[in-house]
C-alpha cells in the first residue's frame, strides 16, 4: 500500500469546487484528455515497444517474442503474459521490491482489455501444437506517474503491439530455428482502448491526473473494443458509484475511446 | 484436449443445473461461526463454500501503516488448495492479490473507518470452495462477518453476478458458465444507499448488454440482501434466547 501524496484541503477544496462547475484546475473540460504522444519503436533490442505521455504521466512498454510452451489447457495458443513496474524513479511513492497490488491490478486491467477483444490471435501463434508457441511478453513500465496509468499504459501496451515484430523461424526434428535476417509483423485484430473516469464530489472526470486522484473517491475504467463493445471494466478505489453514474460513466468512455483509438492506430 | 463446445442453455431455456436465466443457487448463511474472530459468518452460495473472519479493530502492525484519521482495513482473499479441481499452490496468485484489493475497496465505502482512527481491522476471505462467484459470495459473507464484529456500518454490503451465456443475460453464473460464457460482470452493491461499490468485467458485451446484465446483477444482489439480513437477525435472536434461558 502505497502513502498517498499529500494534497491540502485548501487545494482540495479547490478542486472540487471547480469540477462542481464543470471546470479543472489545469484548465481541461471535464471530458478532455491531457495532451497525448506517441513514440514508437524507441528500443531497438525488444521486438516492439513505444511510450506514451498522457502530460506528466510517462509509460514505456517493451514487447518481447519468445518461444516456450503452451499451457496444457491450450495446446495450440500462443501465451500473452502482461506485468507492469512501478519503477522507483517514477514517483516519491514507489518503492523497489516485488510487484503490490497497484502494479498487479494494473497490469490486469491491462491484460483483460488485449485478452478479451482478442486482439492477439494466440491460435495463429503456435508452432508446434502442443510443444513450441510463440510467447508474447508485455512489459508495461511507469517512468513519470501524474495520474491515469491504467489508460496511459493500455495505449502503450497497443501501440508497442502495434509495431512488433516476429522472427521468421524454420522446424527441423522438433526444434524451432530462427532465421535471420526476415520479420513479420505480429497479427493484431483488435484494438482495445481504456477510459479512466473519477468520481469527485458527484461529478465524473476523465482521465484524472495525481492531484485528482487524491482527491477523487472511486474510479471506474471501461475499456471498448473496435466494434464499440465493452470488453473490460474495473472500478477502483474506497468510494462508490451510483448506478446512473455507471452507466453515464460507459456513455462518456465510449465516446472517448474513439477518439483515443484514432490517435494510437491511425498515427501509425 | 480439444473440447467440443459446451451447450449452456437448453431448448426450454433451461441452464445447465436447471435453473432459470433470473434465478440464483441456493444459498445458505450462517452468521457468528468461529470463536476466535471478533466476527466471522460462512456462506454456501451454490457449490462455494466461504468462510470470513474479522479482528479488530485492534492495534496496526507494523505500526508505521496506521492512518491518523481512520483505519486501516486490510483485507486477505485466499483459495485453499483444494477449493478447486487442480490443488492451488497455497501462495497467493496475482488473481488473489488484485481480488483482495477489489474486494477491500467494495467493502471500506460500507465502514465508519473514521471511528477508529489509527487501529487496523483484518479480514481474512477462505475459499474452502470454488465453483464460480467467489468473489461476490466472499464479499456477501464478509460484510456479515464485519456486522457480526459489531463495526458500526452504513450499510451491508451485498454482492452478485450477472453475465452473457450462450447470447443470453443471466443471473449468477456457476463455475462452468463464467469459464465457457460470453462475459462475466459482477457487481457489489450497498441497496439502501444505491451504490455500486465493486464493478468488473471482463468477455464481451455490447453497451446495451451491459445496462441489463448491471441491473440484473443488482436485482440478485437485493434478493441476497434479504438473506443476509435474515442470517444477521438469526444470530441475534440465538443469542437473545441463550441470555433468557440464564
Amino acid at each position: 500500500m502505497t502513502t498517498p501524496v499529500t494534497v491540502s484541503r485548501v487545494r482540495r477544496r479547490q478542486i472540487a469546487q471547480l469540477i462542481a462547475n464543470g471546470m479543472r484546475l489545469d484548465g481541461r473540460g471535464l471530458t478532455e484528455y491531457r495532451e497525448i504522444k506517441i513514440e514508437r519503436g524507441l528500443i531497438e533490442r525488444a521486438e516492439g515497444s513505444a511510450q506514451v505521455s498522457l502530460g506528466r504521466t510517462i509509460v514505456l512498454v517493451g514487447v518481447k517474442v519468445g518461444i516456450g510452451e503452451p499451457y496444457s489447457d491450450r495446446p495450440n495458443e500462443g501465451v500473452l503474459t502482461v506485468n507492469s513496474e512501478l519503477v522507483p524513479l517514477a514517483s516519491p511513492e514507489f518503492e523497489a521490491g516485488p510487484p503490490g497490488e497497484e502494479s498487479i491490478e494494473l497490469a490486469r486491467v491491462v491484460d483483460r482489455g488485449l485478452r478479451e477483444s482478442k486482439s492477439i490471435p494466440l491460435e495463429e501463434l503456435c508452432i508446434i501444437p502442443g510443444k513450441k508457441v510463440f510467447i508474447i511478453f508485455v512489459d508495461v513500465y511507469v517512468l513519470n506517474h501524474d495520474g491515469n496509468l491504467i489508460d496511459t499504459s493500455a495505449m502503450a501496451a497497443l501501440a508497442a503491439l502495434l509495431n512488433t515484430k516476429i522472427f521468421n523461424y524454420e522446424v527441423e526434428d522438433d526444434e524451432v530455428i530462427k532465421i535471420k535476417p526476415g520479420f513479420k509483423p505480429l497479427p493484431i485484430r483488435n484494438y482495445p482502448i481504456a477510459v479512466t473516469l473519477a468520481e469527485i464530489d458527484g461529478k465524473l472526470v476523465v482521465d484524472p491526473w495525481l492531484d485528482e486522484e487524491e482527491v477523487m473517491n472511486a474510479r471506474i475504467t471501461f475499456t471498448f473494443d473496435k466494434d464499440g463493445n465493452i470488453c473490460a471494466i474495473q472500478k477502483g478505489g474506497g468510494g462508490f458509484f451510483t448506478k446512473e453514474q455507471v452507466l453515464e460513466a460507459m456513455r462518456i468512455a465510449r465516446e472517448k475511446s474513439e477518439e483515443l483509438r484514432k490517435i494510437v492506430v491511425e498515427g501509425l | 484436449m480439444q473440447k467440443a463446445p459446451v451447450k449452456l442453455i437448453d431448448e426450454e431455456g433451461k441452464r445447465v443445473d436447471g435453473r432459470e436465466w433470473n434465478e440464483l443457487r441456493p444459498i445458505k448463511i450462517e452468521v457468528g461461526v468461529l470463536n476466535n474472530a471478533d466476527g466471522s459468518a460462512y456462506i454456501e452460495h451454490g457449490k462455494n463454500k466461504i468462510l470470513a473472519a474479522v479482528y479488530g479493530p485492534k492495534e496496526a502492525h507494523p505500526r508505521h501503516l496506521t492512518l491518523p484519521d481512520r483505519a486501516l482495513l486490510r483485507c486477505r482473499y485466499h483459495m485453499a488448495p483444494f477449493s478447486v479441481e487442480e490443488r492451488k499452490s497455497p501462495a497467493p496468485s496475482r488473481r488473489e492479490i488484485e481480488l483482495s484489493k477489489v474486494i477491500r475497496e467494495a467493502l471500506e465505502p460500507a465502514i465508519f473507518l473514521e471511528h477508529y482512527p489509527r487501529t487496523a481491522i483484518d479480514l481474512f476471505i477462505e475459499i474452502l470452495q470454488a465453483d464460480g462467484g467467489t468473489r461476490c459470495a466472499g464479499i456477501t459473507v464478509a460484510s456479515l462477518a464485519l456486522a457480526d464484529a459489531g463495526i458500526p456500518m452504513r450499510d451491508l454490503v451485498v454482492a452478485c453476478a450477472a453475465g452473457k451465456v450462450d447470447n443470453k443475460i443471466v443471473l449468477d453464473l456457476n463455475d462452468i458458465e463464467d469459464k465457457e460464457g460470453e462475459a462475466d460482470v459482477p457487481v457489489a452493491f450497498m441497496p439502501n444507499l444505491n451504490a455500486v461499490t465493486l464493478l468488473q468485467m471482463d468477455g464481451t458485451l455490447t453497451p446495451e448488454e451491459f445496462e441489463q446484465a448491471i441491473n440484473l446483477a443488482i436485482e440478485g444482489c437485493k434478493r441476497i440482501y434479504k438473506m443476509q439480513k435474515e442470517a444477521l437477525k438469526a444470530r441475534y435472536l440465538a443469542i437473545k434466547r441463550e441470555v433468557e434461558e440464564q
